[in-house]
C-alpha cells in the first residue's frame, strides 16, 4: 500500500511538468489550429538563456528565472509575428512543418551555443532534497513543480475568465471573423497566446532543468505534453491537465508494478486506446466551424 | 458633408469582377437599404466597407474622413457595427459575455491595471459597472433578459439573431450594417425586428445600412434603396421608384415574368 502510494506521488509529480507542456500546446491549438511541435524546443532555448544568465553573467537567480521568462514571451511573439505569419494561405499541414522546422532551428541553435553535453543547472533547489509527508519521500523539487503547475492554472483560469486581453482570446478563438468586427485586433491576439504559451512551457523547462539538462531534454515531456493534450481533447485546458496527470500516474504504477523499461511506452499505449475509444479525446468541445 | 458616401468602388476575384462603379451616399438618420439577387455582391459590398476585403478601387468616407484601407477593429473603432447573414456569435459565452464583447473597444483596464485593482471603487471596479450598466440597457431594450445567462449556441435562431444585433449596439455605432436582419425568422419575428430597427432610427439616431431580401420589410423601414446585380448598380431611389424600375423586375423576377407583367 505504501508502494502504492508512494508511486501515486511521483506519478502526480511528473504528471505537473507535462501538465505545464500539455497546457502550453493547448493555448496554441485553441487559437492558431497548429500542434506546436517547437514548444518543447522553445521551452529549451528560455532554460538555457537562465542558465547563460546564472553560470556565464554571474546574475542572481531572483532575477535570471524571472529574466528568461521574460525571454520565452519574447521568443514566442517573435515567432509567430516572423514566421507563422509570414506563411500565405496556411492550412494546418503546412504549419506543423513549420513549427517543425522552428524546433530543429532553435534545437542548432542551442547545441551549436552550449554543447550537447549534459550541463548542471545551478537551480536554488536540490533535486536530492526531499521532504517527508507522513510515510512518504517527496523530493522538494517535485513540490515545488506541483505548486508552479498547480498556481498556472489558477492565474491562467483567472486570465482567460476575468481578463480583457483573455476574453478577446476566447472570442477570437470562438469566431476570429466576428471577434475582427468587435474591434479586436486578432493578430495581435495570436502573437499573444504564442507569448503565454511560450511562458507556460518555459515554466516547464526551468523546472526539468535541475534533473536533466542537455539538448534533447524537452524530447520526452513534450510528446507527453502533447499526448496528455490529445487525451484531454486538445482543446481544453482542463483536458490537458487532467490528462496529464493520468499519463503520469498510470506510467509510474506500470513502471512500478509491470516493467520499469517499458514505463515510457505505456503513455502511448494509452492513448492509443483512448483515442480508439473516445476518438474526440477526453474533455473535448467542438467548436462546429461554418463553412 | 454627407455622413457616409462610397465612390466608385470596385473590388474583383480573380476574375470575377465582384463590384464595380458602386457609388451612393446615406445621410445621418438614414435607413438606407441594399437589394439585389443572390450573388449580387451586397455582403462584398459590407466585406468592403468592414475592411475585411480590400477594394481595388474607390473611396469610402465615413464622418468625414477616408476609411478605405483601413484594419476591421480600426474600422469598429470609429464606430461602425455590424450583424451577419449566418449568425457570428460567440458559441460557447452567455448572451452577457456576447454583448460585453462589444464594449470591448471602450475597455481601458488592462492585464496588469486588471489584476492589481480590486474592489468595486477601483478603476477597474468603476469601469466594470458602467459597462454592465449599458450592457443591461440593452438587453432591456431588446427585451434579452430572460436569456442573460444561457449559452448562445443553444438559443432558437430568432433569439441568436437578437443577440446579435444587441452585440453590435453595445459597440455604440453611429452607423449600423445590418445583414438580412429578418432571414429565416418567422412571420412574428420580423415584426419584431422591423420595430426594433425603427426604434433605433428613431431613439438612439443611429444610421443604419441594410441588405434584406424580404421586399416587403424592405419597402416598410427604408428611406432609399440601392438595387445592384452582377456587382452593378441599377438604380437608387425611394422604395416606389425602386419597386416600378424595369431592371429591378427583371432582376427579380427573371426576364419571362417581366415581359407577361408588361402585357
Amino acid at each position: 500500500m505504501i508502494d502504492f502510494i508512494q508511486m501515486l506521488i511521483n506519478g502526480i509529480a511528473a504528471g505537473s511538468s507535462y501538465a505545464l507542456i500539455g497546457l502550453a500546446m493547448v493555448i496554441i491549438y485553441k487559437t492558431s489550429e497548429v500542434p506546436n511541435f517547437a514548444q518543447g524546443e522553445m521551452a529549451l532555448i528560455s532554460t538555457y538563456v537562465a542558465y547563460m544568465l546564472l553560470e556565464q553573467h554571474q546574475f542572481p537567480s531572483y532575477l535570471a528565472f524571472p529574466l528568461s521568462l521574460v525571454f520565452a514571451v519574447v521568443l514566442g511573439c517573435i515567432l509567430e509575428f516572423t514566421i507563422l505569419r509570414r506563411a500565405k494561405e496556411p492550412n494546418v499541414l503546412g504549419m506543423i512543418i513549420i513549427t517543425i522546422g522552428i524546433e530543429m532551428i532553435l534545437m542548432g541553435l542551442v547545441s551549436w551555443k552550449f554543447g550537447a553535453e549534459q550541463k548542471s543547472m545551478p537551480f536554488p533547489i536540490s533535486p536530492y532534497d526531499s521532504v517527508m509527508i507522513g510515510d512518504f519521500f517527496v523530493s522538494t523539487l517535485e513540490v515545488l513543480t506541483l505548486v508552479v503547475a498547480l498556481c498556472t492554472m489558477i492565474v491562467l483560469f483567472l486570465f482567460f475568465r476575468y481578463s480583457r486581453l483573455g476574453m478577446a482570446m476566447k472570442a477570437t478563438q470562438q469566431n476570429p471573423m466576428a471577434a475582427r468586427i468587435m474591434g479586436i485586433r486578432t493578430r495581435r491576439i495570436l502573437m499573444a497566446t504564442w507569448g503565454i504559451s511560450s511562458l507556460v512551457g518555459a515554466s516547464a523547462g526551468l523546472l526539468l532543468s535541475p534533473v536533466i539538462m542537455q539538448p534533447y531534454m524537452m524530447w520526452d515531456p513534450m510528446l507527453k505534453g502533447f499526448a496528455a493534450a490529445v487525451m484531454g481533447g486538445m482543446t481544453s485546458l482542463p483536458g490537458a491537465v487532467f490528462g496529464a496527470y493520468l499519463l503520469g500516474i498510470i506510467e509510474n504504477l506500470f513502471g512500478g508494478y509491470i516493467s520499469i523499461e517499458f514505463k515510457s511506452v505505456v503513455a502511448f499505449a494509452v492513448i492509443v486506446l483512448m483515442l480508439c475509444i473516445r476518438p474526440s479525446g477526453l474533455f473535448a468541445r467542438h467548436y462546429v466551424k461554418k463553412v | 458633408m454627407t455622413f457616409f458616401s462610397i465612390d466608385n468602388l470596385a473590388i474583383a476575384f480573380g476574375g470575377l469582377q465582384a463590384l464595380q462603379d458602386i457609388r451612393f451616399d446615406v445621410q445621418a438618420g438614414e435607413v438606407f437599404a441594399i437589394i439585389g439577387p443572390n450573388g449580387a455582391g451586397k455582403t462584398t459590398l459590407f466585406n468592403c466597407i468592414n475592411g475585411i476585403y480590400r477594394p481595388d478601387a474607390g473611396n469610402i468616407r465615413f464622418d468625414g474622413r477616408n476609411i478605405q484601407g483601413l484594419r476591421p477593429d480600426q474600422v469598429a473603432r470609429l464606430g461602425i457595427a455590424r450583424t451577419f447573414q449566418n449568425i457570428e456569435l460567440f458559441a460557447n459565452m452567455t448572451t452577457m459575455e456576447n454583448i460585453m464583447l462589444g464594449r470591448h473597444v471602450f475597455m481601458r483596464t488592462g492585464l496588469f491595471r486588471g489584476a492589481a485593482m480590486w474592489g468595486p471603487r477601483s478603476f477597474a471596479g468603476r469601469e466594470e459597472r458602467d459597462h454592465r450598466r449599458q450592457v443591461e440597457k440593452i438587453i432591456d431594450l431588446l427585451r434579452l433578459q430572460a436569456v442573460r445567462g444561457k449559452l448562445v449556441g443553444a438559443l432558437p435562431y430568432g433569439t441568436q439573431k437578437m443577440v446579435e444585433l444587441a452585440r453590435a449596439l453595445a459597440l455604440e455605432p453611429k452607423l449600423l450594417l445590418l445583414d438580412e436582419p429578418c432571414a429565416g425568422m418567422t412571420a412574428e419575428e420580423k415584426q419584431d425586428m422591423i420595430f426594433w430597427i425603427k426604434d433605433i432610427q428613431n431613439d438612439l439616431g443611429i444610421t443604419i445600412l441594410l441588405i434584406e431580401h424580404d421586399m416587403r420589410m424592405v419597402m416598410d423601414i427604408s428611406d432609399r434603396i440601392l438595387a445592384i446585380n452582377f456587382g452593378q448598380p441599377i438604380t437608387i431611389g425611394t422604395a416606389d421608384e425602386v419597386r416600378r424600375h424595369p431592371e429591378v423586375l427583371k432582376a427579380y423576377l427573371g426576364e419571362e415574368d417581366h415581359r407577361e407583367s408588361a402585357a
